[in-house]
């Protein structure tokens, strides 16, 4: 098995990112993938506590890094799934602990191990970004429908391209349907025309988020939310299904529109 | 959206529409940062050049900046008034 790599990042802080990250590995591990997901953004550690590991830190990825512990000790293996782990951020240092060569040189001691490797990038266009998507095989760029998000993504796609990482594909995360109907709000299109990029899923606005970082179990472990049932669909597309989007737009071209987009 | 809710918004833009158009417009200065010195400088140049070739309109000349997928464009449109006498 050689891992597919994939680095989740936004620009704009608070759009979803962590979450996006939580989510998609654990949905991966639920479908049976070996998944490792790692916190990218030092110093500020958020992806241990979204996914419900935040008592079982011991080490942490700097001290990986800089030799302090051996790989595996740093893998905290979460108990309620098969298959998958985490190695959380260190939460006393800054970014500039790690180089963008220390992660390349990390993944690749792994890549044999998994089947995907998640990596939570932190917010910004600094350090801790340009660490997050050195290893990438693919970049995932989360947005909000609100014009900072859309400007900030925009940006960060170009220096994903300048990069030679690109172009990355979109999640467009909480959106609301009342919305849209209503006009207050930019839809799906709207995103995707200003952005010019592939869209690999639409994640709604919904109160199960908030649940789920409350209680530390990502929304796709049940099977009641909307926004569980969207970041399982968009598993299942990393991993070459073809599933339908969510109709989140309320209309019917929408769906006529994006099934050339079904495919990843 | 639909065309009723339109119809009874009487046309006017929905915050989504100025959203939109506000949108395309920062995107297409934050990829390409032309200063308006260079952006003036440029036009200039161009007009210096076009005009050895033929004879043009230089105050019907529009040069804009627009967005095509994740490019941009820059458009020259020059009217053309004749061609040099020999």
């Amino acid at each position: 098995m050689s891992a597919t790599v994939i680095t989740i990042t936004s620009g704009k802080g608070g759009v979803g990112k962590t979450t996006a990250t939580a989510n998609l590995s654990t949905a991966l591990a639920l479908l049976g993938k070996k998944v490792v997901a790692i916190d990218a953004d030092i110093g500020l550690r958020n992806l241990d506590v979204v996914m419900g590991l935040e008592n079982r830190i011991v080490y942490d990825l700097v001290d990986i890094v800089e030799g302090t512990c051996r790989l595996r000790q740093a893998m905290i293996k979460d108990k309620r799934l098969e298959e998958l782990y985490l190695i959380p951020a260190a939460q006393t240092r800054d970014k500039t602990a790690v180089t963008p060569g220390d992660m390349i040189e990390l993944i690749d001691q792994m890549r044999d191990e998994f089947d995907y490797i998640l990596i939570d990038s932190p917010a910004g266009i600094e350090q801790g970004f340009k660490n997050a998507i050195a290893p990438a095989d693919r970049v995932l760029i989360v947005t909000t429908p609100e014009v900072s998000a859309v400007r900030d993504a925009d940006r960060i796609i170009g220096l994903v391209e300048a990069e030679e990482k690109g172009p990355g594909d979109l999640i467009l995360n909480r959106l609301r349907p009342d919305m849209i109907k209503r006009g207050d709000m930019l839809n799906t299109e709207d995103v995707i025309d200003v952005l010019a990029i592939n869209l690999i899923g639409v994640v709604p606005d919904d109160e199960a988020i908030v649940v789920s970082t409350n209680t530390g179990r990502p929304a796709v472990i049940e099977n009641g939310s909307l926004a569980g049932q969207a970041f399982r669909n968009i598993a299942g597309r990393l991993t070459g299904e073809e599933i339908p989007f969510i109709n989140l737009d309320g209309d019917d071209s929408f769906i006529k529109r994006f099934s050339k987009l079904f495919k990843k | 959206m639909n065309v009723f809710s339109r119809l009874l918004r009487g046309n006017q833009q929905t915050s989504r529409d100025i959203a939109k158009d506000r949108l395309q417009l920062v995107l297409v200065q934050d990829r390409i940062h032309l200063a308006p010195e260079v952006m003036h400088e440029l036009k200039d140049e161009l007009i210096q050049l076009i005009s050895k070739y033929v004879e043009i309109d230089r105050d019907g000349i529009d040069i804009t900046l627009t967005k095509a997928g994740r490019r941009s464009r820059l458009t020259a449109d020059i009217p053309v008034v004749g061609m040099h006498q020999k």
